[in-house]
């Protein structure tokens, strides 16, 4: 059974990540802070085909489902998390590679 | 209408209204009194008592009725640990344990205990290996873990968690709420806990039993009642009624199990097939016969369970995400899936194929409005 962990998770033990090991560029960022779920989803689903294959969207939420969700809705959908990274204002970016 | 919320409360058994009617006037008195009526009481009581030791494997004197599941699981768990109290103050649960016990874990980390708990994958099972060696770690006082999960009806490994806790000189607490009254209850539990309403007997019934050499203690002030374990005068109408209900339905269980498992599969194949961007949820064949839980993207779980109402269908959700101050359900937080748009469907006893097929009916049209609401449409 596949996992559901990205390669470089990101928890609120260990804290915001280093500067040094910063995600990688994103082509997209999209702004769901505030937003509940599923809203955050849907805003991914209707966008990630405006980004070139194999770019990365980042997501921005603090909806605490979406930090469920966006990772299942890769597993789903067959796109790839890449991690969820803590926002120092709450709620993360969660970054999501566009498979095809 | 068309009631598929068995897993919150089944609807009551005509054996347990029967029951229910007729020890209403019978047993009224209180049993621990001398007088005529209170030893009829009495007799009821204990006669009660000794059928439900019988149906899960007990001795009578085991068996303790509390005033709901609820309070067996906090009695259960918090009297286990104090009784284990030398032994150690740590205490272990699977992920997707029912909220009561995680809240009285939580209670017990309050104060100053230790909690535990053990992932699951993403069927919702936990790892044995993984229970095992926490229940194996120094100062463990008491394992828990429930016989099936409540919002996706995946059986757990009860076996082998006894079989590792009998190894480590461990209790293991085994919650039965999903399962009494429809499969055998597992060997190898040290305390068990089930809820009557749950099993189609009364609401306000929940049944405690605490294997002979399990050591515990009430967290609770003392009182007499109920050997020492359930403070409160006993409600011996609604135990009897509970327990005629339990035996009923361990007699019917062979059947209706079957019935209610192959409308279960026709549920869990049909849906994926009818409804686009949908995950079915839960153990596939490990599962208890009556749930099964599906998520459909782009949906929020409370819209869709109004339009389900609407429609004629009362199902539960697992998913809370539309209300602010709620998070989602930690059963499916823990598996990795998807937690908006969650859709529980857990068949009562008598629950109808026609029904079932009007709901695979319906369904299709319901997600596709839902989500053309939010500017989702289905391919």
């Amino acid at each position: 059974m596949r996992r559901r962990d990205s390669e470089t998770p990101v928890n609120a033990a260990e804290g915001a990540p280093e500067r040094a090991e910063a995600p990688p560029p994103v082509a997209l960022t999209i702004d769901a802070l505030g937003r509940k779920c599923p809203i955050p989803i849907i805003m991914l689903a209707q966008q990630i085909n405006d980004v070139p294959m194999n770019a990365t969207v980042a997501v921005l939420a603090d909806d605490p489902a979406a930090f469920t969700d966006v990772p299942a809705w890769c597993r789903l959908k067959s796109h790839h998390h890449v991690g969820s990274y803590e926002l120092p204002q709450g709620g993360w970016a969660i970054h999501v590679r566009r498979n095809y | 209408m068309a009631y598929f919320d068995a897993a919150s409360s089944e609807p009551l058994h005509p054996a347990a209204r029967e029951a229910l009617v007729s020890a209403l006037d019978a047993a009224a008195a209180d049993p621990a009194r001398l007088y005529g009526e209170a030893r009829r009481s009495r007799l009821l009581l204990e006669r009660a008592r000794a059928e439900a030791a019988e149906l899960i494997g007990a001795r009578p004197d085991e068996v303790s009725f509390t005033t709901s599941g609820t309070q067996a699981v906090h009695l259960g768990v918090l009297g286990t640990l104090l009784g284990r109290r030398r032994a150690g103050r740590r205490m272990v649960a699977g992920a997707v344990e029912h909220s009561s016990v995680l809240q009285a874990g939580a209670a017990h980390e309050g104060d100053g205990g230790e909690l535990e708990i053990v992932g699951v994958d993403i069927a919702g099972r936990v790892d044995p290996a993984g229970f095992a060696a926490a229940v194996a770690r120094e100062g463990t006082a008491l394992a828990c873990l429930q016989t099936a999960n409540h919002e996706v009806g995946t059986l757990q490994p009860v076996a082998e968690a006894a079989e590792a806790c009998r190894a480590a000189g461990v209790p293991l607490l085994v919650d039965a709420a999903q399962t009494l009254g429809r499969l055998p209850v597992p060997p190898g539990w040290s305390v068990l806990t089930g809820s009557a309403h749950k099993w189609g007997g009364p609401a306000g019934v929940g049944v405690l039993a605490v294997r002979k050499g399990t050591r515990w203690r009430s967290p609770l002030p003392e009182d007499e009642r109920e050997r020492r374990r359930v403070p409160g005068f006993e409600n011996v109408p609604a135990v009897v009624a509970a327990v005629a209900a339990l035996r009923a339905r361990a007699a019917e269980a062979e059947a209706e199990n079957a019935r209610l498992s192959a409308l279960v599969d026709r549920i869990r194949a049909s849906v994926p097939r009818l409804v686009p961007d949908v995950e079915v949820v839960g153990d596939p064949v490990a599962r208890a016969p009556h749930i099964v839980t599906f998520s459909c993207l782009y949906v929020a779980g409370e819209v869709i369970l109004t339009e389900l109402d609407r429609a004629g269908f009362s199902v539960s959700s697992g998913s809370s995400c539309t209300a602010s101050t709620l998070r989602p359900s930690h059963v499916l937080e823990a598996m990795g899936v998807l937690t908006h748009g969650n859709v529980r469907v857990s068949l009562p006893r008598g629950a109808s194929e026609a029904d079932v097929d009007r709901f695979l009916a319906v369904l299709p049209e319901i997600v596709r409005r839902v989500r053309a609401a939010v500017g989702v449409e289905s391919p």
